[in-house]
């Protein structure tokens, strides 16, 4: 493992256990105010915790117990570096001196920072850029210069804090395949809350919520059967969680949801059902004589959704066609059904 | 090279949404009540004079130690007043909020007042009066309490605009740069001193004008003695009794310099 962290931060309600492999990128998933930036202050040494102990490559990063006496490293001797979602470059550099500022701190002398930046500006596409000021950079150069700071300082910890949230939608694309290319085979964290940056940057996910870790695992995995409704409503899934009975789940509403359940799976265990939204169909009135699961409730929500259309009713979201909606004449405030079929359900364990 | 100012700041709006028009009438008798005493007092200068009453001895030995004195105790604010502010605006501890109130006293207290505590600190009798007499050192009424005058009142100035340039500058860049490896001191240095060189540069300003119009402290602390501690204004305030036209001239030189130096290094920053 390149790092191991465990730590809690009383103040900010986050207890947390992350673990990096050599090479390996991790993605922090969660909502807002879930702790996610707290978690990567407590890594770059910017946050203390209240409890805990971290390594990195083996070395301590901070250890509040263990041993003898409290171990904190400053931020400046983690070899952590950190990328945040705007830039922060020094205005008062270049965009080279920005890049040349690692190791510039780390004793080398101007030439040879100067040279070492050239470089990490041409490998982020910028070395066009090297003369400009920081004002004179657009928002998704500004960002590629940053990422190649980050970079110049040979972190062996890179920290990315929502490093594509602000960017406009035409320059993020280049910016996420930047970034692949900087995160193979580097030890990074990336805090995110787009499904894309996860599924596309990262070999690993955890979803924080309330300060807790509530899922970790293979980002495949993690999107393709997400165990937490966090998870499940970025993988664009319907999550519904209860206890496991016979081929249902029993939510703690009383609702039945038929599936096709995993091995293994025995009365009584925390289990979910997921579905599809474009699994549900959607009716006015219940059809008579359905095998189908069958849920109804009022419409919060109608927002287009790429070609479709979302209908959410408290717990559950169906994609329908636009035909369909003015057919049905789906409003918010119309009460509906969503029916779904037990073929379409995966249950498995919560 | 700095950016050009229009790419730094965005530029003002011109319309006057939120500027009531009738806000014009106090605002131009604001400016007049500064400007029309400046005036009156140009209309008082017999100008052939002018040379002959600026260039006297005692004139010259005036303002060349009002300078000299200002600019060294702009040096000992900038000294003493920047590692006061970066401890001000990045800590947090018990009673900060006192100990500021307490720092800004100088801006409060009538300079008269300055000068007496002064006296009784470091005059002769005062409370390191002795050990300073025993080390053989005599400050009061030399051109150090000058010096030490000028800085007590100026001193607050510097503090004030540089923690807020301080917390305005914000601690994200220096966030990133010790993620980037820079130990503190190069923090400070390479990051934090550059971003608020402009709050440091307005301070410095202030408190050189501060420092170059001290009167009361100076004259109560330092005494008045042509050449050693009678600086432009003692100067100014002593020939208003025997010459006023020579008090006239003197003053004219003062506001000179005075608009010289906030002109030149304020006004074109656009930091006053």
């Amino acid at each position: 493992m390149t790092l191991q962290a465990s730590f809690s931060v009383g103040a900010r309600g986050v207890e947390a256990t992350l673990e990096v492999a050599a090479g390996e990128t991790l993605a922090v998933l969660g909502p807002n105010g879930a702790g996610k930036s707290t978690v990567l202050g407590v890594l770059a040494g910017l946050v203390r915790p209240d409890r805990g102990r971290g390594t990195l490559r083996g070395r301590a990063l901070f250890d509040t117990g263990s041993g003898d006496r409290e171990v904190w490293v400053p931020a400046h001797a983690r070899r952590v570096a950190l990328m945040a979602q705007e830039p922060r470059l020094f205005p008062h550099l270049s965009a080279l001196d920005n890049v040349a500022f690692g190791p510039r701190s780390q004793g080398a002398r101007r030439s040879r920072a100067r040279r070492l930046a050239r470089g990490w500006l041409e490998s982020v596409d910028a070395a066009d850029l090297a003369a400009r000021r920081p004002a004179q950079l657009s928002g998704g150069q500004a960002q590629r210069v940053a990422l190649a700071r980050a970079l110049a300082a040979d972190p062996e910890l890179l920290l990315l804090d929502e490093p594509m949230a602000a960017l406009d939608v035409a320059v993020a694309p280049a910016m996420r395949q930047l970034l692949r290319e900087a995160l193979r085979d580097r030890a990074a964290v990336v805090v995110t809350h787009d499904v894309l940056d996860a599924a596309l940057l990262a070999d690993r996910v955890v979803v924080l919520d309330g300060g807790r870790v509530v899922e970790d695992g293979r980002t495949e995995t993690v999107l393709s059967r997400p165990r937490s409704p966090f998870s499940a409503r970025i993988a664009g899934l319907n999550l519904l969680r209860g206890r496991s009975r016979g081929t249902a789940v029993v939510t703690d509403a009383g609702l039945h949801v038929e599936g096709m359940p995993e091995d293994g799976l025995r009365d009584g265990d925390a289990a979910v059902a997921v579905f599809s939204p474009n699994a549900v169909a959607v009716y006015r009135t219940a059809p008579t004589g359905s095998p189908r699961n069958v849920m109804t409730g009022v419409v919060t929500e109608v927002e287009p959704h790429g070609h479709q259309v979302r209908i959410r009713i408290p717990g559950v979201t169906a994609d329908v066609t636009p035909a369909a909606v003015a057919e049905l004449d789906l409003a918010p405030g119309v009460e509906v059904v969503f029916t779904v079929k037990a073929s379409e359900v995966a249950v498995y364990p919560a | 090279m700095r950016p050009s100012p229009a790419v730094r700041r965005p530029t003002p709006a011109v319309s006057g949404l939120g500027r009531p028009s009738w806000l014009l009438v106090p605002a131009a008798l604001g400016m007049l009540f500064i400007l029309l005493p400046v005036c009156a007092m140009l209309t008082r200068i017999s100008w052939p004079d002018l040379p002959a009453l600026v260039g006297s001895p005692s004139s010259v030995a005036a303002l060349l130690l009002s300078l000299r004195t200002s600019l060294a105790s702009t040096a000992l604010c900038v000294l003493l007043g920047t590692p006061m502010a970066v401890v001000l605006a990045r800590t947090s501890f018990r009673g900060q909020g006192v100990l500021r109130s307490l720092v800004l006293l100088p801006l409060v207290l009538p300079p008269v007042v300055s000068g007496i505590a002064l006296l009784y600190t470091f005059g002769r009798r005062g409370l390191l009066g002795h050990t300073l007499d025993v080390l053989g050192m005599q400050v009061a009424f030399t051109t150090t309490a000058v010096v030490m005058a000028q800085t007590f009142v100026a001193l607050p100035f510097l503090v004030v605009s540089l923690e807020g340039a301080l917390r305005t500058g914000g601690q994200r860049y220096e966030e990133v740069a010790a993620s980037l490896g820079a130990r503190p001191s190069t923090v400070f240095r390479r990051v934090t001193l550059p971003l608020v060189l402009p709050g440091l540069v307005s301070g410095a300003v202030l408190s050189f004008a501060r420092s170059l119009g001290e009167f009361g402290a100076t004259i109560t602390f330092a005494g008045s003695l042509q050449g050693v501690t009678r600086t432009l204004p003692l100067e100014i305030y002593l020939q208003r009794e025997t010459d006023p036209q020579a008090a006239v001239a003197l003053s004219i030189l003062l506001v000179a310099v005075a608009t010289l130096v906030i002109g030149t290094t304020g006004r074109r920053r656009g930091l006053l």
